[in-house]
């Protein structure tokens, strides 16, 4: 198994915190894993990334522009990241805040009202564990257990809970996959 | 699923964490990107480990402050980005010259001049000559994971005191941004040796202590160099660390070290999935002193070597070295803080296996 990814949106949508839940979780199914962010001023308000890669093997280079997978979170992302995409791999929009649609038909897309889901939870801040929650359905990467173990693990104690809220999340983005979004 | 001791780290704080764990008690930084979380994370952990932690007023204070404490005989770090190394040259060259133990980390940027915040390995030349003014050499290990952050910074402590020597971690932005897990159990905490030479307060013998880096008269400084060079001498012998990687029965031998040699290790594995070409690759661990001797003894095994760096050619000049005219190099750099990818890996080593002595990309001193 080696799976090379890339998360993309705004600063300010999680983007850094998901990858590293990933990877967390990946790390506590006992495979390799690396997460690297783009770094310095662009992590603040401008456009963000990281690269998640989950291997068997010990990792080589632990960024990717030939990515099996992309998560895109904004619309300059969307431009930026679905080009690269490997043939047979997998690309997962926000569709809340991006419109266009991909005309590549060697991917698997899924368009996921994130901030739908979101809002029915109780809070916008949920969007991005639902676009995860499908990432990780469509391309069967780790259980949501390891997830779970991942957020706690993450997230500072005063905010475990809502860690229950992050899990549906996660399952309700796993669920519009699942019913091919 | 298992309770493993595998914490998911930032490179940056990896090497902090190994630094502690090795004894580490005294840490002086300053802030740059991108090796900040370093100073983050000592500002923190190391007055909770009982040490003492300061950020300095500017990055030549917080050598001399390392120079001071190492002098005192704590184990002393400070870290700091390319522009930052350039301004602690001063202190690291005073430190050499005192003969004391300390870690000084590079996590590179592009440069030079402020250059830009992106990863790059352009200080090879400064961290593997000396980087200061006078004739000394720095021990010099190169991390190419998170892992390695914590142990070969844990390590460098050790050669630190066992030569008493400034040791270097050259890094660079990806290796110091990124996470992976690090198995805590390779890198136990432990306490720094007793140093019968230390100086100040609290030390028991009675006999004066004194460093110093000023010898007037040249018989005096002749002596000390000759210390010196016998010391370098030792260093070079015993510490040469490298790795080697499908290099058993490859045609084309890749020399690179840090964030370059993980590009080329997912390279390797494409061209021998694809059947296209058997190539290996010796990662160089230790930059000075340059694992030579390996280099020297399995160069001829290969039809050519091909040397990957982030700059225009400076390790190339140690495997020139190590192997003369045995095998043709051949270097292929990336430039601006851009990373390789392995296509553009893989695009050289196909080129070279088909025409080996190609002068377009071999690399030769004379021009």
């Amino acid at each position: 198994m080696l799976v090379e990814m890339i998360f993309a949106g705004f600063g300010g949508q999680g983007i850094m915190t998901l990858g590293m839940t990933l990877a967390y979780a990946g790390m506590i199914e006992d495979k390799n894993v690396a997460w690297i962010p783009s770094y310095g001023p662009e992590m603040r308000g401008g456009t963000a990334n990281c690269n998640v890669i989950i291997s068997d093997d010990v990792i080589g280079s632990p960024t990717t522009d030939t990515p099996g997978a992309v998560m895109v979170m904004n619309l300059p992302s969307f431009h930026k990241f679905e080009p690269k995409i490997k043939p047979g791999g997998t690309l997962i929009v926000n569709s809340s805040l991006i419109s266009d649609v991909s005309k590549r038909d060697d991917i698997k897309s899924f368009y996921l009202d994130t901030a739908g889901v979101a809002k029915e939870l109780g809070n916008l801040v949920f969007a991005g564990m639902v676009a995860l929650g499908g990432l990780n359905e469509a391309m069967n990467l780790v259980k949501t257990e390891s997830l779970e173990m991942a957020l706690k693990k993450l997230l500072p104690e005063h905010r475990h809970k809502l860690i229950p809220l992050n899990v549906e999340a996660l399952g309700r983005g796993a669920a519009l996959v699942k019913n091919g979004s | 699923m298992s309770e493993s001791q595998r914490e998911l780290m930032k490179g940056n704080h990896a090497m902090c964490l190994g630094a502690i764990r090795s004894g580490a008690r005294a840490y002086y930084g300053y802030p740059i990107t991108p090796q900040n979380e370093a100073t983050e994370y000592m500002s923190f952990h190391m007055p909770k480990a009982g040490g003492s932690f300061i950020q300095a007023e500017s990055e030549i204070a917080a050598i001399n402050m390392v120079f001071g404490a190492a002098a005192a005989g704590v184990r002393a770090m400070t870290s700091s980005s390319s522009p930052g190394i350039s301004l602690k040259q001063e202190g690291i060259s005073y430190i050499a010259m005192a003969e004391l133990p300390c870690v000084i980390a590079n996590v590179v940027r592009c440069g030079p001049g402020l250059g830009n915040i992106a990863p790059h390995q352009g200080d090879y030349f400064q961290a593997t000559r000396g980087g200061g003014h006078g004739d000394y050499r720095t021990i010099t290990l190169a991390p190419a994971s998170v892992q390695e952050m914590a142990q070969l910074t844990y390590k460098a402590f050790d050669l630190a005191d066992e030569y008493r020597n400034p040791s270097l971690i050259l890094s660079d932005g990806v290796i110091g941004q990124m996470m992976e897990p690090v198995d805590l159990a390779t890198i136990p905490a432990k306490d720094a040796p007793k140093k019968d030479w230390a100086v100040g307060l609290g030390q028991d013998k009675r006999e004066r202590n004194v460093h110093t880096t000023i010898y007037l008269e040249p018989e005096d400084m002749a002596q000390m160099h000759l210390k010196l060079i016998d010391k370098y001498d030792r260093i070079r012998r015993e510490v040469q660390y490298y790795e080697e990687f499908r290099t058993e029965d490859a045609d084309i031998l890749i020399v690179s070290y840090g964030n370059s040699s993980r590009v080329a290790r997912t390279a390797i594995r494409h061209l021998r999935e694809e059947g296209k070409v058997k190539a290996g690759m010796l990662r160089t661990i230790s930059l000075w002193p340059y694992p030579y001797r390996i280099l020297n003894e399995i160069a001829s095994n290969y039809k050519a070597i091909l040397v990957l760096e982030m700059n225009w050619g400076q390790m190339v000049e140690d495997v020139r070295l190590a192997i003369g005219d045995k095998t043709p190099i051949h270097f292929a750099g990336k430039h601006g803080g851009l990373l390789f990818t392995p296509a553009e890996i893989e695009e050289f080593v196909c080129a070279i296996d088909k025409d080996p002595n190609n002068p377009k990309t071999a690399w030769t001193p004379i021009r």
